[in-house]
């Protein structure tokens, strides 16, 4: 394994975007910084800019609006990069998979390295998900 | 010395690698005192590390609107300007005698390059957002210098050389400039300048990660990301300095200096991170206003009560 490779395992940091999801998500989210969980343990970071980023975080079906700016986003990204489906909407469209709006599953149009499921995902789910994602690399 | 020997020098001792690695650990500890307070555990010591050797192995993205060369030179100039302000300042602490007329103003200047780069960079990446930054990166530079400058002056009138040598012994047999009212003052003053300088809470306006996603870093990626974090932690390492040789006598490797030595840089970095922790965000007026109002004159009293003696 070469050594950019050890570091990224050791420092992946995160750009969420929220493709229509009802916002539980993205609070479950904000948990894993807290005291209690802390993933800034592992080097994970939440950044600003899609272009700091190593992984993509995506909550949420995907509605039509959304779609463009879901793609460009994982064009404008720095390679390597991996790309989580999170919660129930993000794997499978969830409540809204009937919404005449929503276009999803986000699998459909961008490759997903890892499915993190729950409506909400609990924490524990979330850092497992880290994990599942990083042993890939 | 020889050519060679100021090269090596620049580039390892006390020039590039010291400089990252010491500005690195310090980054970390910043980290690690953020999340005690926030009563978290924190990252490990190699964090920083791991972060930049990541980002030099990540794909470098140019935006299709940016310019490139400036997009892409600005970093670098921004990183040989702060080691050579570190390495400038390392060699006067560890032997005063290698200084030279005016350096003091010559540092000044060094330090005043990477904040300019970022300016440079962020408006050639095309991005409105890193323009936004740029734009809030010059107007915090028209803000904070005045009071920096003036709080140089206050230690170059009270000592009457412009040198940090002069400086240096002034401290050495007069006593430190912070045991004097108007050092004291100008000390504080340093320290909230240091704040803007770095580009830290209450003063990260040109940054801002949750409004303006990084502002004149957003479309940096891969090794100029790295380059622009490397510029911020040597920057870490070279205002703590720069304020201990103006007010605090300086630091030095001899005997029982090495601990009082590192104890002052910590102090003063410690110093930084609760200020940095325990305040929001200010606007860019208020930012204005707080260094052209009260920062302003307090460094002003502090000049006058030098020129008085006190």
């Amino acid at each position: 394994m070469s050594l950019a490779l050890k570091a990224l395992k050791k420092s992946p940091w995160v750009f969420h975007v929220n493709t229509g999801a009802c916002n539980n998500c993205d609070i479950e989210i904000l948990d894993c910084l807290t005291p209690r969980f802390d993933v800034e343990r592992f080097g994970v970071v939440l950044v600003g800019s899609i272009r700091h980023a190593d992984v993509l975080l995506v909550s949420g079906p995907v509605t039509a609006n959304v779609l463009p700016r879901l793609r460009r986003l994982y064009e404008a990204a720095p390679r390597p990069i991996k790309v989580v489906a999170f919660g129930a909407c993000g794997c499978k469209c969830g409540i809204f998979r009937d919404g005449y709006n929503v276009v999803g599953p986000m699998d459909k149009y961008i490759p997903v390295d890892a499915y993190i499921p729950g409506c909400p995902p609990k924490p524990e789910t979330i850092i497992s998900g880290i994990v599942k994602v990083l042993s890939q690399l | 010395m020889t050519a060679f020997g100021y090269i090596v020098k620049y580039l390892l001792f006390p020039g590039f690698v010291f400089s990252a690695v010491v500005g690195l650990l310090t980054t970390w500890v910043d980290r690690k005192v953020t999340a005690r307070v926030q009563y978290r555990v924190g990252p490990p010591w190699y964090q920083p590390f791991a972060d930049t050797i990541k980002l030099l192995g990540k794909e470098v993205v140019v935006p299709a609107g940016a310019r490139t060369t400036g997009f892409l030179v600005m970093p670098v100039v921004g990183l040989a300007a702060a080691t050579l302000a570190s390495t400038i300042l390392w060699l006067v602490n560890l032997d005063p005698t290698v200084s030279f007329v005016g350096d003091t103003i010559v540092v000044l200047y060094i330090m005043t390059i990477p904040a300019l780069a970022l300016i440079i960079g962020g408006s050639a990446s095309g991005n409105p957002l890193g323009i936004l930054g740029a734009s809030r990166e010059m107007k915090l530079m028209f803000g904070y210098e005045l009071p920096l400058v003036m709080a140089v002056l206050t230690t170059v009138v009270k000592v009457g050389s412009f040198s940090f040598e002069k400086i240096l012994i002034h401290q050495e047999y007069n006593g430190v400039m912070l045991g004097s009212v108007s050092g004291v003052l100008a000390f504080i003053v340093a320290i909230f300048c240091a704040q803007a300088k770095l580009g830290f809470i209450p003063f990260d306006i040109p940054e801002a990660e949750t409004e303006i996603a990084g502002g004149t870093h957003i479309e940096y990626s891969g090794a100029p990301l790295a380059v622009v974090r490397l510029n911020t932690a040597i920057m870490y390492l070279v205002m703590p300095l720069f304020i201990i040789t103006m007010f605090w006598g300086g630091v030095n490797f001899v005997g029982w200096r090495i601990l009082t030595s590192i104890l002052k840089y910590v102090a003063i970095v410690v110093i930084i991170v609760v200020v940095k922790n325990t305040n929001p965000r200010v606007r860019i007026d208020h930012a204005l206003r707080f260094f052209w109002g009260p920062m302003f004159v307090l460094s002003a009293v502090a000049l006058i009560l030098a020129t008085l003696g006190y």
